[in-house]
């Protein structure tokens, strides 16, 4: 009696150590029938940072300008850095669930109340740097376009070979969330994302559109260059 | 003389009941759900293979820019890592929960948490390993010294899940962050509790078959027969 509760016992543990043995094997990352729930996962993940963990007016810490990093590492998924042909001409432009849709130039968006903060930035890799950003706020221009009650969301488009992030509307509105035209003093390097980049201390890298073009205000969720390759889509910290 | 009665035959001499379904459930996914928490974690930590804001100054690591060998990963790559490993927390918390609840409301506790009390026991205790003592002391479901190593890896499992929140949210819970020394020591502590896991797992199933292999079929089954049956 007791040793076939053993010997059952030790089949279901042999069992149990295999399938853990199976998924520490080479590198695996899920396969075809495990990948959709942990992606299933990933959106409860992003419901519960969202709506449970994320506060609207949680501001992030900020530091001294000179505790600043010495450079801050950056990236584009162009081959080479992306830069406009001529820069007079560039344009943000505002457009989808709005009632007044928009056209600015960097000028018009300096004429913005002007936030700037230094903060430190963290990458989904692990690393983290500090750096000043200086901008205007998200919640600004979305005063001035005056959205429809459906929006929901904000899609950020990029002249980077079309680089995108989707954005849920609390974090978008969070105040410290901007739209930057300045780096450390200066205005933002190509590297960084000139002319204009998004900005947010209260999400990973990823989700910090560089080189915009454009910000769409939707009913439904955009999805983005990473995050449709995986990533977790709200990246909220 | 024949109005004494009998005492009730006992099932088995020397069996006794020694581990409730729920701990030895939450022992054994632990086992499991912890593998596949390092694996994934394995994988992130190869995206930034050291510690501190990125030009330095760096924590000191023997793992500083190391890679893990690939059976030791789980994920593929640093996407599928953290979907693993923001999907495995779930059931690991969960049964962390479980089995500490189970602790308190059983009054269980009693037998595993290390108390200062136990402080005189555990030095005996270490005697008998050194050799210094012949005779090993008298102990009830755990001797002293497992009760400090059961309580320590409880404290572990608590500082892991904390860590490992500071990282995941260093603006909402921005105060553990700071309580760790920031975002990197944070990320530092979460790794090395990695390293501590693994020398305990190592240690204590060394000590199950050295010292006690009856109380592996107690983690099993639930009964036990062996060298320590009072269970106090």
């Amino acid at each position: 009696m007791l040793h076939e509760i053993d010997r059952r016992a030790f089949v279901k543990v042999g069992l149990a150590a295999g399938a853990g043995a199976l998924v520490a094997a080479c590198g695996w990352d899920g396969g075809n029938t495990i990948r959709p729930d942990l992606l299933a996962v990933s959106r409860l993940n992003d419901w519960v940072g969202e709506k449970i963990l994320f506060s609207p007016s949680r501001l992030a810490r900020t530091y001294s300008p000179a505790e600043r990093s010495r450079s801050l590492p950056s990236y584009f998924i162009s081959a080479t850095t992306p830069m406009l042909k001529d820069p007079r001409l560039w344009r943000l432009r505002v457009d989808g669930l709005v009632q007044r849709p928009l056209e600015l130039s960097i000028e018009e968006l300096m004429r913005m109340p002007r936030v700037t903060y230094t903060v430190k930035h963290h990458c989904v890799e692990g690393w983290s740097g500090i750096a000043t950003w200086h901008g205007a706020p998200v919640s600004a221009v979305v005063e001035r376009c005056v959205p429809l009650a459906t929006a929901r969301y904000i899609e950020f488009v990029s002249f980077d070979a079309g680089y995108s992030n989707g954005w849920d509307w609390a974090s978008a509105l969070h105040p410290q969330t901007i739209l930057a035209y300045g780096m450390n003093d200066n205005p933002i390097p190509a590297a960084h994302g000139a002319p204009l980049r998004l900005y947010s201390p209260i999400k990973l890298g990823y989700k910090l559109t560089k080189y915009l073009v454009s910000m769409t205000f939707t009913d439904r969720r955009p999805g983005g260059y990473w995050e449709d390759q995986g990533y977790p889509w709200f990246a909220g910290l | 003389m024949s109005d004494v009665p009998a005492p009730a035959p006992a099932p088995t001499p020397g069996l006794v009941r020694r581990h409730h379904w729920i701990v030895r459930l939450t022992h054994w996914a632990t086992v499991v759900l912890l593998a596949g928490m390092i694996a994934s974690g394995l994988q992130i930590y190869e995206a930034y293979a050291r510690f501190g804001n990125r030009d330095g100054p760096y924590f000191p690591s023997p793992f500083n820019d190391a890679q893990f060998p690939a059976w030791s990963r789980l994920g593929g790559w640093l996407a599928g890592a953290l979907n693993w490993h923001f999907a495995l927390m779930w059931p690991l918390v969960a049964c962390g929960l479980l089995y500490l609840s189970y602790l308190v409301a059983s009054g269980e506790w009693r037998a595993l948490v290390f108390r200062p009390r136990d402080l005189r026991g555990a030095i005996e205790m270490q005697k008998y390993y050194l050799g210094l003592r012949k005779e090993h002391p008298r102990q009830g479901k755990h001797n002293p010294l497992q009760k400090l190593a059961y309580t320590f890896i409880v404290v572990l499992g608590v500082l892991a899940v904390l860590t490992g929140l500071a990282i995941y949210k260093p603006v909402q819970f921005g105060w553990l962050t700071w309580l760790f020394g920031g975002f990197q020591a944070a990320r530092y502590w979460h790794f090395w509790a990695v390293w501590i896991f693994i020398g305990f797992t190592a240690v204590h199933v060394a000590l199950v078959f050295l010292v006690d292999p009856a109380s592996l079929r107690a983690m099993l089954t639930g009964w036990y027969r062996g060298r320590f049956p009072s269970h106090d």
